[in-house]
């Protein structure tokens, strides 16, 4: 028994670059590789929950049916709408807080605390909150449009407005994170750039237009492709807000994917969306990946 | 002196202008929770008033939110464990070996939009019943809290003193001895980090349990979630249902705010 012990051991120790991450690996194939590969294979058929005897092999028929359907279009483009106008925001407002933020002053930790909790709170509660902030008739977005002397809006009923509405909520959401990035990126600035500035009599102007964000441009790179990544990839906020309406106004990738499979049940169609999906995010998250690489490389 | 004051002045202000914002919709919504329906929609909102229970005795009682407390709790607890035993051991290898495209492999989970394997695990858990049982729930979120763990969990490695696994090896401790007596006693700080955050995924996880949970598994974000089928929408509840929920995850931050910031700003900071 003694025996068995120890040589099991040995083996461990001496193939322990296999066997540690195994069980990892293994669990990632079966829920990640595996359904991967079966939703190829569904994206070549006609399988549809509610049509019994479907799910024969047609080609690509479901690729090119997607190709030409208006939906699918739509919904690419409020994808990257919505995530450039979200993002984008994030980033000129995250920065500008972030150099307002950046001295030691007492209570600097309780900010902190306070900037993390609409990050960590549970989006869809979030969602429905917003909801009835942006209800037109008994919200208090309206209300404080009509003391501020503006017109009053229909937000998330109104094709125009739904998707800078939910954008406004994951700008809630996020902004502090940008904050919390740039701010750990100014921390790590060097200070001999701004010594020397300051005999050369820069004015604050200056250095931060020449110094200061030059030099925080890696890091500002790296939260804006964070936060591509995940607001490409945003559900839940818009699922409980709106589910893609009025119509198909906030109807991004993955709100039609979800409801081709899980409204309708065309698994087959559904699986060749997600595909594309699939497609999209890697490729962009890939090429933003390999643009803040060749960004580093340079500095 | 009073310039550096007047300064002081300026600068708290600008503080406030910054922060009211983000903390004002949760402010909100806590107030709210303990208003009736009549008074949440009143305008101008009412800030003083005679604070009632009704909503969250309705929710507890009329809506089980015991129940879905308790689900949520046990699926977030248990995919944040198994997270941890699966993802610790790979994370040290990943570490120490540079096994990069072992790491990248794992990390495309990460990136990946968690609906690419949604309708593939529905089709196959209906075959096999498993719908709406634990085992589902619980794998499904490990699918996110995996890759964290093993993100987190590998930058903290690599930064951790490699001499010390070298004199344990030359005292003829085994690497698997390593890992247990030295290198996770180290990597408590990373273990904190990695394990809050997963909780917290796991806790707020919409999708994956809206599409493979039902009566028996039902979690907090879907059971919040229902309270828009009703032809008129509670506020009041779906107040107190939002505090109920959100409570835990403001509470973890209040405790760990060093961790929390530290996950989720990490792969920024560094590589």
């Amino acid at each position: 028994m003694n025996q068995f012990f120890r040589r099991s051991n040995d083996f461990v120790d001496r193939n322990i670059q296999w066997i540690f991450p195994l069980p990892a690996v293994l669990f990632v194939l079966i829920m990640m590789a595996f359904p991967v590969i079966f939703t190829f294979g569904v994206s070549m058929t006609d399988w549809s929950m509610t049509v019994p005897g479907s799910g024969h092999f047609i080609g690509l028929k479901n690729y090119v049916n997607m190709l030409k359907d208006q939906r699918f279009y739509n919904s690419v483009w409020l994808t990257f709408y919505f995530t450039i106008l979200a993002v984008g925001v994030e980033t000129v407002l995250g920065v500008a807080i972030a150099l307002v933020l950046n001295r030691e002053f007492i209570g600097k930790n309780v900010v902190k605390t306070i900037l993390l909790l609409p990050m960590v709170t549970t989006p869809v509660a979030i969602g429905l909150a917003w909801t009835l902030f942006y209800e037109p008739t008994i919200g208090l977005g309206n209300y404080m449009l009509k003391i501020l002397g503006l017109p009053t809006s229909k937000w998330l009923a109104s094709n125009a407005a739904v998707i800078p509405s939910i954008a406004l909520v994951d700008i809630w959401e996020w902004t502090p994170m940008v904050i919390l990035i740039a701010l750990a990126g100014l921390a790590g600035l060097p200070v001999e750039p701004y010594e020397s500035a300051v005999v050369d009599g820069a004015k604050p102007f200056q250095i931060l237009r020449y110094i200061t964000l030059p030099l925080l441009m890696p890091t500002i790179l790296i939260a804006v492709v964070l936060r591509c990544i995940d607001a490409f990839k945003t559900f839940d906020i818009i699922y409980t807000m709106t589910r893609g309406g009025p119509g198909h106004s906030s109807e991004t990738l993955n709100i039609y994917a979800y409801s081709l499979g899980f409204g309708y049940f065309h698994f087959g169609s559904a699986s060749s969306v997600l595909l594309a999906l699939f497609a999209i995010v890697m490729g962009s998250s890939l090429l933003m990946l390999w643009m803040r690489k060749l960004g580093s490389d340079r500095i | 002196m009073k310039r550096k004051l007047y300064q002081d002045i300026r600068f708290y202000i600008a503080v406030l202008i910054v922060i009211i914002p983000f903390l004002f919709p949760l402010v909100w919504i806590i107030v709210s929770s303990f208003k009736t329906q009549s008074q949440i929609i009143t305008m101008p909102p009412e800030w003083i008033f005679t604070p009632t229970l009704e909503n969250y005795k309705s929710v507890f009682v009329e809506n089980k939110f015991g129940k879905f407390l308790f689900n949520s709790s046990l699926i977030a607890v248990l995919s944040t464990l198994f997270s941890l035993i699966l993802g610790l051991p790979a994370a040290y290898t990943i570490a120490r070996f540079k096994q990069k495209s072992l790491g990248v492999f794992i990390l495309v989970a990460r990136l990946m939009p968690g609906i690419s394997f949604l309708i593939p695990w529905y089709i196959i858990f209906s075959k096999i019943g498993m719908t709406d049982t634990f085992t589902a729930l619980i794998a499904s979120h490990m699918l996110v809290g995996l890759p964290l763990v093993v993100w987190i969990m590998v930058n903290f490695i690599d930064d951790l003193p490699y001499e010390l696994e070298e004199s344990a090896k030359v005292d003829g401790c085994t690497r698997q001895g390593t890992f247990m007596r030295i290198i996770l006693p180290l990597s408590k700080p990373g273990i904190m980090t990695a394990s809050t955050l997963t909780f917290m995924f796991s806790w707020n996880n919409f999708m994956f349990s809206l599409a493979l949970s039902a009566d028996r598994t039902k979690t907090l974000p879907i059971a919040i979630y229902n309270f828009v089928s009703y032809a008129e929408i509670s506020w009041g509840r779906v107040m107190a249902a939002a505090v109920i929920i959100i409570a835990p995850a403001i509470i973890i931050t209040m405790l760990f705010q060093r961790y929390v910031i530290k996950g989720l700003t990490m792969g920024a900071v560094k590589g």
